[in-house]
């Protein structure tokens, strides 16, 4: 692809992400409760909050705050935590690290089912096993993650003889099969939906590939079905489902939050919940950042993936 | 009308709203039981011929929970999407109109908004506004605003190009009539579409916000909140978080399946 592409798509990620600081910084600001408040705790006097938001700056107008607030962010500094009087990168980095395994896992998991089950489906199209698979991603993606995870518990977790253990998290440093056990039934709560729609678009992608005029020509060429298929169906189909695949990735991070918090997975979703409970602003706006920054990125990483996959997107 | 219920797909989801509608609209007539009456001696009962779905942990009947609480439910998933529909449709086609720097300001706005993902964005705007079933639905539409707008700017844009609306240019229509009567009948196909598909997200973010004790408010019979009051007795009694999560499903699963029909069915390319 070509330099000039990438810049550009470069250039727009970084637009969007500045948007959403603003956007983040507008809303933390309207969000109820008071930092001095909580930082005082609730008896203080008004004397006492109006020395603390002198001391903290938040009597000086927006815009300055937000470009002070900008500035610091972009040296890595999130400031403090109010609830934790911890840095928030040291709150957030480990939880960053947590989700990301999670997610990583969930997505993996979910591509390694859902794109070959998408591409069987469409070979197979008309079939009792089509029907069957269709059926079942249907009903998958109209589960909300809390219905799924619920489920999941009562089926995997009931307590007496649990196959596998209904929540907390190992570091993979510290016990691989112990972190497996432990990621299943968070990344299969959070992995159903996704499989069960990336399957779907897989397979309306593949028919729409396998009804086009290149695929009847390979046909009328007398090439074997399995040629037609591996060689030509195979990687016509792969971008479009990278890109499900990468939108997809929003909805993943949406989903974390939910399951982290049902399966106490030490995480970003947990530690928002809580956060959003404390009005932990420093840290609602770093995890809000976060997610929209890894979402961003991973639309830029799809994009070039894309224009790698298909030369027509190259020079647009 | 026809051409919905021909396929499988759309005769399922026809079926399936149907039903959905029959419990929003007849639900609390239908209950046998008043849904809030405690039956102590009945508690977490397994289904019955009295209990048909069987009884939760105050021996509440759960059909008739169920049958009140679909609308809470499902008018909620309706109700956001409509708000959001409706400001998404005047940004986006606001937008469109209007072109130049003014589009590119909000499209840009739009863009960094897509990139915070929708539960989030609806957590954070529920915070600012204080839980609650009004608020929540409020945060959905919020949320979907930017998405909607997107699609129908796109949606006039492609549009604005066409040969009647060219030709009622050259017919020198005023730029009124050419919006109400020519680019917005025809822009409205696709906004129906992808509106009817996030009803279905719209009552799963409903419920989700219920779950988490954002949303609806006990002793609302809501399908997310009956989940989370009843999850400590999940092990002894599944049918208790299985009976509202599921049904929390067949209504998503109605709108869904429902909106790929109308899809279909506006679409000639995609008959098959």
């Amino acid at each position: 692809m070509s330099p000039a592409y990438f810049l550009r798509r470069l250039l727009a990620v970084a637009l969007v992400l500045w948007i959403v600081t603003i956007a983040v910084f507008a809303i933390t600001m309207v969000l109820p409760g008071n930092a001095a408040i909580m930082i005082l705790g609730e008896y203080a006097t008004p004397d006492q909050v109006a020395a603390m938001e002198i001391r903290l700056g938040l009597n000086r107008p927006a815009a300055i705050q937000y470009l002070e607030w900008l500035f610091n962010l972009l040296q890595g500094d999130f400031g403090m935590s109010l609830r934790l009087s911890l840095p928030v990168s040291d709150v957030v980095g480990s939880a960053f690290r947590n989700s990301a395994l999670l997610a990583a896992t969930a997505l993996v998991a979910v591509t390694v089912v859902a794109v070959p089950v998408g591409m069987l489906t469409a070979v197979k199209r008309g079939t009792k096993a089509d029907l069957g698979i269709s059926l079942v991603a249907y009903v998958g993606t109209a589960m909300p993650e809390f219905v799924t995870a619920t489920l999941l518990l009562v089926i995997f977790a009931a307590p007496g003889n649990p196959l596998l253990p209904a929540g907390g998290f190992i570091p993979p440093g510290e016990s691989v099969a112990g972190f497996f056990n432990h990621v299943i039934l968070p990344a299969g709560a959070l992995g159903l939906i996704l499989t069960a729609h990336i399957a779907r678009q897989v397979r309306s992608e593949m028919s729409d590939v396998l009804a086009s005029d290149y695929i009847r020509a390979a046909r009328l060429k007398g090439l074997r079905e399995r040629r037609v298929i591996w060689g030509h169906a195979l990687p016509n189909s792969l971008a479009p489902a990278v890109a499900v695949i990468s939108l997809d990735i929003g909805y993943l991070l949406g989903g974390i939050i939910v399951v982290e918090e049902i399966f106490a997975w030490p995480g970003l979703g947990r530690l928002l919940i809580l956060a959003l409970e404390n009005r932990d602003l420093p840290v609602i706006q770093a995890i809000t950042l976060l997610l929209a920054m890894v979402y961003a990125l991973s639309n830029l990483l799809s994009d070039l993936v894309i224009a790698a996959l298909d030369p027509r997107v190259r020079y647009e | 009308m026809n051409e919905l219920v021909r396929h499988p797909t759309g005769l399922v989801g026809s079926v399936l709203l149907s039903l959905v509608a029959i419990a929003v609209i007849l639900g609390p007539f239908l209950a046998p039981f008043d849904p809030q009456a405690f039956h102590p001696a009945v508690r977490l009962a397994g289904p019955s011929g009295t209990h048909w779905l069987g009884t939760d942990q105050f021996g509440r009947d759960i059909l008739s929970r169920l049958l009140t609480g679909a609308g809470p439910t499902v008018l909620f998933g309706v109700g956001a999407t409509a708000l959001g529909v409706l400001a998404g449709s005047i940004i986006g086609v606001t937008a469109a109109v209007a072109g130049g720097w003014v589009d590119s300001v909000i499209m840009r706005t739009l863009d960094g908004l897509l990139a915070v993902p929708d539960l989030l964005f609806t957590l954070l705007i529920v915070t600012i506004l204080g839980g609650g079933i009004g608020e929540a639905m409020l945060a959905v539409a919020v949320a979907f605003t930017p998405g909607m707008a997107r699609i129908a700017r796109s949606s006039v844009l492609s549009i604005r190009t066409r040969e009647y609306v060219l030709a009622a240019i050259a017919r020198d229509e005023s730029r009124a009539y050419i919006i109400v009567q020519e680019v917005i009948p025809n822009a409205i196909g696709p906004i129906v579409v992808e509106a009817t598909i996030r009803v279905s997200f719209a009552i799963m973010i409903g419920a989700t916000l219920g779950f988490l004790g954002l949303g609806a408010q006990p002793p609302s019979t809501e399908w997310g909140l009956m989940v989370a009051e009843a999850r400590q007795y999940m092990y002894r009694s599944p049918w208790v978080v299985a009976v509202p999560g599921l049904a929390i499903a067949v209504a998503a699963l109605g709108f869904n399946l429902f909106g790929d029909a109308l899809r279909d069915a506006f679409d000639p390319r995609r008959r098959r």
